[in-house]
């Protein structure tokens, strides 16, 4: 096969790689200058042809969400997505870090074609280097002339950072608007959705940093090379991490023709488990998207395949590996816990819901489960969410799978390891939780 | 059981007292309308900018941002505690915020954060008596690629080991990030000029100040 050129991360390890001089250099700001000579129509359908799909977690089209804007409206509003809180998922970082002004050029790509005047960069207070570079970039991005007034065909253009303040529902898409707002970072109601009545009631457009970073090389190159890379529905070039104990964890780019174990073990990838470990479990999608088996491994990380094995979707492309050192009941109890404390308490079967299911699985995890609770576990995932029409937004959903996965598919370790706990464990711990 | 009451009469903000909130900061603050649809959606920088400059947003605090951006206090203590990077009561000079979630604990968070309590001899959300670090634990940061990992202050740690604890924790600079950058909140050097075609009024039902203003 032959090698991959990197396209996204083309720029990565390139001295200087944050700087506007070293990006123009390597034809940065070329697509900009492309693009906006087009018009705004010709950049959807460009976009809509490349079949670009959301790389925040969700695989909707890109193209396709922009034109679901009203024709006749006065004002647009762009949010970048930049709130990456979904564990273990850090490609988002990786690109901003190495190459902000990638970010920025897709970003006015996606203003123009959208015909917005604002972007709104929401950016999780976490990253505070990641924040000077960006603030570093599109401040010389408006001394450039690329941002600010007129900045070719009448087009104007202003991108602001935005701040979280630590919250993993704020990335969902209204739920990141309300923060804009300066309100608790509550998810809305839909519809009306983002793009018909969004941020301060104007149509919004939320898209994802690296659906945006994709967007010079599309303008560039053109829709059909993009959609040559990667197999059917899957096009273009996509970020995978990989974390856990492998050899060399990282954020890698390929087209979604790999597969989980490639991604592990490939030399130019994961490079294999650190020695001694073995693979348990994985994560591939985000730990939202489900758990596979050591025997699972031969999934493609495409935006089909996952759903063959029981999980919810290729979600954000970021592989955990467990190894057999670590108990799933220990896995249970971190996943529950994270979902137990991140819902934001809207809606009842969410807030509800991941609080017992934290419960149980921390009271599994300290020795007192008791073989009824996975049952109780699998009904209390199977009757939250939105899919069953149970709440406003995905985060149930993203908390059902990883639960009903590690139940069903790590079922006979978890009943063995309540079958084995320590004769009165049970009474102790109950008394400490209650 | 005996119920425990709270004396509710007392004052959370001492009337007469001085503005915690000095020019310089409302006037930082005040910098970002332009950007925004509506006063309120400053209440965030206004929070981080507050945070940065005085350690912690007190009550007093919350009520003199509500006045820059007229909306109730109440609204702003509505909104601070959702999230969770506000205090509202002193914290240590650095905060120390150690990963929890599913990459760090598998590549041994857990003794990580255990030797953190273990050298400053607090639990989560304390503060050391000699007000120097406050503990808090936080979900993925986003650094799983170099599991496990804490952030204190500004700066993220990568790759520590439980051993390497104490000296990570004595060393003076551990909490900032050596690089050029705008100061925190500056805005854009080009065109800050904000939105063109604004509409004069905006409306957001949801919007307390709206609603007062209707009232
Ligand atoms: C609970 C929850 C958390 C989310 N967190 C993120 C996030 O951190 N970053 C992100 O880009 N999308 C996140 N999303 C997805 C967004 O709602 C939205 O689909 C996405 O930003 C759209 O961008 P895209 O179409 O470019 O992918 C989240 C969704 C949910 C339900
Ligand atoms: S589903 Fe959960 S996180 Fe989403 S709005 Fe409802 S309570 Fe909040
Ligand atoms: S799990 Fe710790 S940084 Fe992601």
């Amino acid at each position: 096969m032959a090698a991959y050129e990197p396209v996204l991360l083309r720029n990565r390890g390139v001295e200087g790689s944050t700087s506007l001089k070293v990006y123009e250099s390597r034809g940065g700001y070329q697509s900009f200058k492309k693009a906006i000579k087009m018009t705004p129509d010709e950049l959807i359908e460009e976009v809509k042809a490349a079949n670009l799909r959301g790389r925040g977690g969700a695989g909707f089209p890109c193209g396709v969400k922009w034109s679901f804007l009203p024709k006749d409206r006065k004002r647009t509003l762009l949010c970048v997505n930049a709130d990456e809180s979904e564990p273990p998922t850090f490609c988002n970082r990786v690109l901003m870090e190495h190459d902000p002004h990638q970010l920025i050029e897709g970003t006015i790509i996606a203003g123009y074609a959208t015909q917005a005047q604002i972007a709104y960069i929401y950016l999780r207070v976490e990253f505070h280097e990641q924040f000077h570079i960006l603030q570093k970039a599109v401040d010389e991005a408006y001394a450039a002339g690329y941002l600010g007034k007129d900045i070719g065909n009448g087009y104007k253009l202003d991108i602001y950072l935005h701040r979280g303040a630590g919250a993993y529902v704020c990335g969902e898409e209204t739920g990141l608007i309300e923060s804009i707002e300066g309100k608790r970072g509550e998810p809305r109601i839909k519809p009306p959705f983002p793009a018909i009545e969004g941020l301060f009631r104007m149509p919004t457009v939320v898209n994802n940093v690296e659906t945006l970073s994709n967007l010079p090389h599309i303008i560039e190159r053109g829709a059909a090379w993009f959609t040559g890379i990667g197999p059917g529905h899957s096009s273009g070039p996509k970020l995978f991490c990989v974390s856990g104990p492998v050899k060399k964890p990282g954020c890698y780019e390929g087209p979604m023709d790999i597969t989980v174990r490639e991604l592990i073990d490939r030399d130019d990838f994961g490079g294999g488990m650190v020695s001694g470990k073995k693979v348990k479990a994985v994560f591939p999608g985000g730990v939202s998207m489900g758990v596979l088996t050591a025997d699972e491994l031969g999934m493609k990380m495409d935006f089909d395949d996952p759903r063959n094995y029981g999980l919810l979707g290729l979600g954000t492309a970021a592989a955990v590996v467990v190894d057999e050192s670590v108990e799933m009941r220990m896995v249970l109890r971190n996943l529950a816990r994270f979902y137990g404390t991140e819902s934001c308490g809207q809606c009842t079967q969410c807030r509800e819901g991941t609080g017992w299911m934290h419960k149980i699985a921390t009271r599994i995890a300290e020795g007192a489960g008791r073989l009824e609770d996975l049952d109780i576990l699998l009904e209390t995932a199977r009757n939250m969410g939105m899919m069953p029409g149970l709440s406003i937004c995905g985060l149930p959903d993203g908390a059902t799978y990883p639960i009903e996965t590690i139940v069903k598919k790590f079922r006979s370790e978890l009943e063995e390891s309540i079958a084995s706990q320590p004769q009165g464990r049970s009474d102790l711990v109950l008394s400490v939780l209650n | 059981m005996s119920w425990k009451t709270i004396d509710r009469t007392l004052p959370m903000v001492e009337p007469g007292a001085a503005p915690v909130l000095s020019d310089a900061l409302r006037a930082k603050i005040k910098s970002f309308f332009p950007r925004y649809d509506t006063k309120r959606a400053v209440l965030l920088p206004a929070l981080h900018v507050v945070q940065d400059a005085l350690g912690h947003v007190s009550f007093p605090a919350m009520k003199e941002i509500a006045e820059v951006l007229e909306i109730p206090p109440s609204a702003v203590m509505d909104t601070l505690s959702f999230y969770t990077h506000f205090w509202t009561h002193p914290k240590g000079e650095k905060v120390v915020t150690v990963c929890r979630s599913i990459s760090c604990e598998v590549m041994g968070g857990r003794e990580v954060l255990d030797a953190v309590k273990l050298q400053l001899g607090v639990e989560e959300h304390q503060t050391t008596s000699d007000g120097k670090y406050s503990l808090a634990t936080e979900e993925c940061l986003a650094g799983c690629d170099y599991a496990p990992c804490l952030l204190i202050n500004e700066k993220l740690h990568k790759c520590v080991k439980a051993s390497d604890v104490p000296k990570l924790l004595a060393d003076a600079g551990n909490d900032k990030v050596s690089m050029p950058r705008s100061d925190l909140f500056d805005g854009p050097k080009g065109d800050a000029s904000g939105p063109s075609d604004l509409p004069d009024k905006v409306e957001t039902t949801s919007d307390v100040s709206e609603m007062r203003e209707a009232d």
